[in-house]
């Protein structure tokens, strides 16, 4: 896929850097995750989980870029400011990475309509697992809070994925000089 | 249009390790994440320490957002007032002439209650040290995407905040600290599913608890259960049974009535308060630190840990 032709520089004699190339990605999903509290004191759910988001987001544009495992430690970034009991991210990101490989290994070729119906559903299950977390053993008003917020997060979802995008050109940006 | 999968190993044994231990690895961090999640479920407390830490890194750029916050809630209630204001201003005026009555003959009544309280030898719990707030902070952010309500708040132990103390906005109460971190403290707020406030009606005294609804409103719960006497409108005081709150902190006011209680609105929304106030723990500004439940140890600050835990659900239905 050419990603960085696009981009009216210099490119002969230039490289990307490796540790740009390397962080970016688990600098952006723990941006999300810090994000999701900052802009507003809520008193109800209703931001997506901007940090899964992301997660999904690079998951699907560049496939095996983040290892499988990635959901354990972005997850531990994540449960410490999201508020859910901790683990919980840990616990359900792993799971949505292993999902995610299995739904590749099932098909090989998918139209974007496809990925974004496969990111809904996996949205819809982590909050609604979520959900549950936070309530062990108690039964809570699950869907009318639930309902604007996985509108709002299959809706800004599209726009997640064109974050990640701005930030994948920037991770290959060939800006170092080879001598 | 997703590309064929390329990560195809091929014969190179190292990248079918490779793929094969990240499997693995991947199955290891579903089981760690259910053992942490399960552990954090069953101990509450676990993690405080790092969740504080968390939240001291993040606490500067909370404080450069929080300070915009409110000029941007504050943007449609001025486009909105531009519209209204002739007729704002007269009720208002009228308002003010009744509230300024009202606030002398409340200061006759106060000023007779305390010669009563004098007359029966009663203890003034209210001294002016115990009103005294420990200190007032800016709230820096919420979690904003999970079921659980809480916020955080830009002081912590080094402002001598202690686990349990209340905190309230002007308008009323928003919620009490549940873990202190060194410069921040996390709060429970009243509209979390398990934060659980004993109030009281403001004009006759009946008797409630206010639990929150996990989207933004309250449930008010009846103790004495019958017909039910609430109507829209009914405001709810904290009544300061259980030791935490201060009795005559604003609450809720009811928006509906259920049949067997209400649905309330917060009326100190939290949203909308850019600087709180924490409070000390009821008992203990008022003396009598016995009086509160044995799990609020670490609210007095000594925090012996010899007592047995008793259950989450016990600790929330007592404070």
């Amino acid at each position: 896929m050419p990603l960085a032709s696009a981009k009216p520089m210099q490119k002969i004699n230039r490289a990307p850097s490796p540790l740009l190339a390397r962080t970016v990605p688990p600098l952006a999903i723990i941006l999300g995750s810090v994000l999701q509290t900052l802009p507003l004191i809520a008193s109800a759910p209703i931001l997506p989980p901007l940090g899964f988001l992301f997660l999904l987001a690079w998951r699907q544009l560049r496939p095996g870029l983040l290892p499988v495992w990635a959901g354990l430690p972005l997850g531990l970034v994540d449960d410490l400011f999201s508020g859910q009991p901790m683990g919980s991210a840990m616990l359900l990101w792993s799971l949505a990475m292993l999902f995610l490989e299995a739904i590749e290994r099932r098909f090989p070729w998918r139209s974007y309509l496809m990925d974004w119906f496969v990111a809904a559903g996996v949205i819809l299950g982590y909050l609604l697992l979520g959900s549950v977390v936070a309530h062990v053993g108690k039964h809570g008003p699950i869907a009318t809070v639930l309902t604007p917020q996985l509108l709002l997060s299959v809706l800004v979802f599209p726009l997640a994925e064109r974050f990640i995008a701005t930030c994948d050109r920037f991770r290959l940006w060939r800006f170092r000089a080879i001598s | 249009m997703a590309p064929p999968n390329t990560r195809r190993t091929g014969f190179s044994k190292r990248a079918q390790y490779g793929t094969f231990f990240g499997y693995l690895a991947a199955m290891a961090g579903v089981l760690v994440g259910a053992a942490v999640l399960l552990f954090s479920i069953l101990n509450k407390d676990a993690f405080t320490g790092v969740r504080g830490m968390a939240s001291d890194v993040v606490a500067p750029a909370g404080m450069a957002v929080s300070a915009g916050r409110e000029g941007v809630h504050d943007v449609g209630t001025t486009i909105y007032g531009w519209f209204t204001w002739g007729s704002t201003n007269a009720r208002m005026k009228r308002e003010l002439e009744l509230a300024r009555v009202r606030l002398i003959e409340a200061r006759a009544i106060e000023e007779e209650n305390g010669r009563l309280k004098a007359l029966l030898a009663m203890r003034q719990d209210m001294t002016a040290k115990g009103l005294q707030p420990v200190t007032s902070a800016r709230l820096i952010n919420s979690t904003a995407s999970s079921m659980r309500r809480f916020a955080t708040i830009s002081a912590g132990r080094d402002k001598g905040v202690v686990t349990g103390m209340p905190v309230r906005s002007p308008l009323g109460l928003i919620g009490r600290v549940l873990e202190t971190g060194e410069h921040t403290a996390r709060v429970l707020l009243i509209t979390d599913p398990e934060s659980v406030v004993p109030v009281r009606r403001a004009n006759d005294g009946l008797a409630a608890f206010v639990q929150g609804h996990g989207d933004g409103t309250l449930l008010v719960r009846l103790i004495s259960l019958g017909i039910n006497p609430l109507k829209p409108g009914d405001v709810f005081v904290t009544s300061g049974s259980g030791g935490l709150y201060h009795p005559n902190t604003a609450v809720a006011a009811v928006m509906r009535v259920t049949r067997d209680g209400a649905v309330a609105r917060v009326l100190s929304d939290p949203s909308t308060s850019e600087f709180v106030m924490v409070e000390p723990v009821f008992a203990v500004a008022a003396g009598m630190p016995q009086a509160l439940v044995p799990v609020s140890d670490a609210a007095l600050g000594t925090a012996p840990k010899t007592k047995a835990k008793p259950k989450p659900d016990q600790r929330e239905a007592t404070d």
